[in-house]
């Protein structure tokens, strides 16, 4: 990873010096602790700042929306395929052009110690379509029974279910830190902070946690990509990544739809299919 | 309205029957009409049914059937034209991918799926209308009452 980290400053440098871009987001041990965070190196000099490891967890695309990260001029960004996947969603969704980025991709064996639940499921370890590409690919298949966990937790009854979720999001205290850190929760206004009417209570009570958290899920519909980031900076441990997977499964199971695997493609609920879509259920 | 009694506790007289309420959001153009259709046919259907008015079952937005729950529906009913009738063309094949999904999300957050119901009822169905909330108010008072809101807003777990 040494040298990787090497050839990224390399690449960086050059972009900088020549202008291209106006920033390189990415990563570095830039943190209080020496812990890995973002990276925004806008000067040649700052590249010494970035660095590559198995510890590149974050979603860095969440930056891209940010009014004060547009302001930089052009986005230099680097990716892992998944984070790769979350730029396609941002593209399909009209939020970033393509050509007002330059992608850096980097190839993943999967990140964390031990390694990231998602990155046993991963299908895009070579990041699709990147101006520049770092790492040699990577030939990993993914393992079966990405929603194992969704078909373990249903195999609760319904009042075994809902006591589960009351426990765990009684505890939820609206940091809204799962927003934040989404890339694909880029509303200006989030509904949250709607108060006429006030669809959603505020205070850290189980009612407004529940509409909270049920509505944040189903926004992201379709949409999500299955980065992780949510529930691991939800301070309070809450399991959302299990709702995304449910809403993944029931995706790719009623509408045949992967999110993120192309810029090109529609969000299932922005498109209709009469020959998919059925009447099951409906009186 | 003052006829319908609310959730019998356990002090109540044994005479005390749940009458469920369930909130229906029906499209201006199908549902609607046909409820109406319903209404000048002289076709009696229980009462337990709010109507909210909306342009077209597109418009209904999942916050709609969980604030429902929330303040004390039982039952939550999206109805609109079949598939072909919409009037803005596409609305209801969008909600037909949209709600179901959202009920399977409820399922999995351990809400009974059958507390939120869907159905399409033309503007010349009366008959129909007044069958389904026959149904589905048979439904909710064999489902009983909807209790997970109303014990967390009296804390109550």
């Amino acid at each position: 990873m040494q040298d990787l980290t090497q050839l990224l400053r390399e690449t960086a440098e050059d972009l900088l010096k020549r202008k291209a871009v106006g920033v390189v987001i990415g990563y570095g041990h830039t943190g209080s602790r020496g812990d890995m965070t973002a990276v925004f190196a806008r000067t040649p000099q700052q590249v010494s700042q970035l660095a590559l490891d198995g510890e590149c967890y974050r979603n860095l695309a969440v930056y891209l929306n940010k009014p004060e990260v547009r302001k930089l001029g052009r986005c230099a960004i680097v990716v892992k395929g998944c984070d790769r996947r979350a730029i396609n969603v941002l593209i399909r969704e009209n939020q970033i052009a393509r050509e007002d980025l330059h992608i850096i991709g980097i190839t993943c064996e999967g990140v964390g110690d031990p390694k990231m639940q998602k990155c046993r499921f991963c299908t895009v370890h070579n990041p699709p379509d990147c101006d520049t590409v770092l790492g040699d690919p990577v030939d990993i298949e993914p393992e079966e029974g990405e929603f194992a966990a969704v078909e373990a937790f249903e195999t609760k009854d319904i009042d075994a279910r809902w006591n589960f979720w009351k426990e765990k999001l009684k505890d939820c205290i609206r940091c809204y830190a799962c927003r934040q850190v989404c890339p694909l929760c880029y509303c200006k206004q989030c509904v949250v902070e709607k108060n006429i009417p006030q669809w959603v209570e505020t205070s850290s009570h189980l009612r407004g946690n529940v509409m909270w958290n049920v509505m944040r899920a189903f926004h992201l519909t379709g949409r999500c990509i299955g980065c992780g980031e949510c529930e691991r900076v939800c301070p309070v441990g809450i399991p959302l990544g299990l709702l995304n997977q449910k809403l993944i499964q029931q995706v790719k199971d009623k509408f045949e739809f992967t999110s993120g695997m192309s810029a090109d493609e529609k969000g299932p609920f922005s498109t209709f299919d009469l020959g998919l879509d059925t009447d099951d259920g409906i009186l | 309205m003052e006829a319908i009694q609310t959730t019998s506790t356990a002090d109540d007289d044994e005479q005390t029957t749940f009458e469920p309420r369930i909130v229906a959001f029906l499209c201006n153009w199908c549902s609607y009409a046909g409820a109406d259709l319903a209404g000048t046919s002289r076709l009696g259907y229980p009462p337990n049914i709010r109507i909210v008015k909306l342009p077209c079952t597109g418009r209904v937005d999942p916050l709609f059937i969980l604030k429902a729950f929330e303040r004390g529906a039982d039952m939550v009913l999206v109805s609109g034209c079949h598939p072909g009738d919409c009037h803005y063309t596409s609305g209801n094949y969008h909600a037909r991918r949209k709600l179901p999904t959202f009920r399977s999300l409820l399922e999995f957050m351990g809400i009974d799926p059958r507390r939120f119901q869907m159905s399409w009822v033309s503007a010349a169905q009366g008959g129909k209308w007044s069958q389904v909330v026959a149904d589905i108010t048979a439904l909710a008072t064999e489902l009983g009452p909807f209790e997970y809101f109303e014990r967390i807003r009296d804390n109550r777990n």
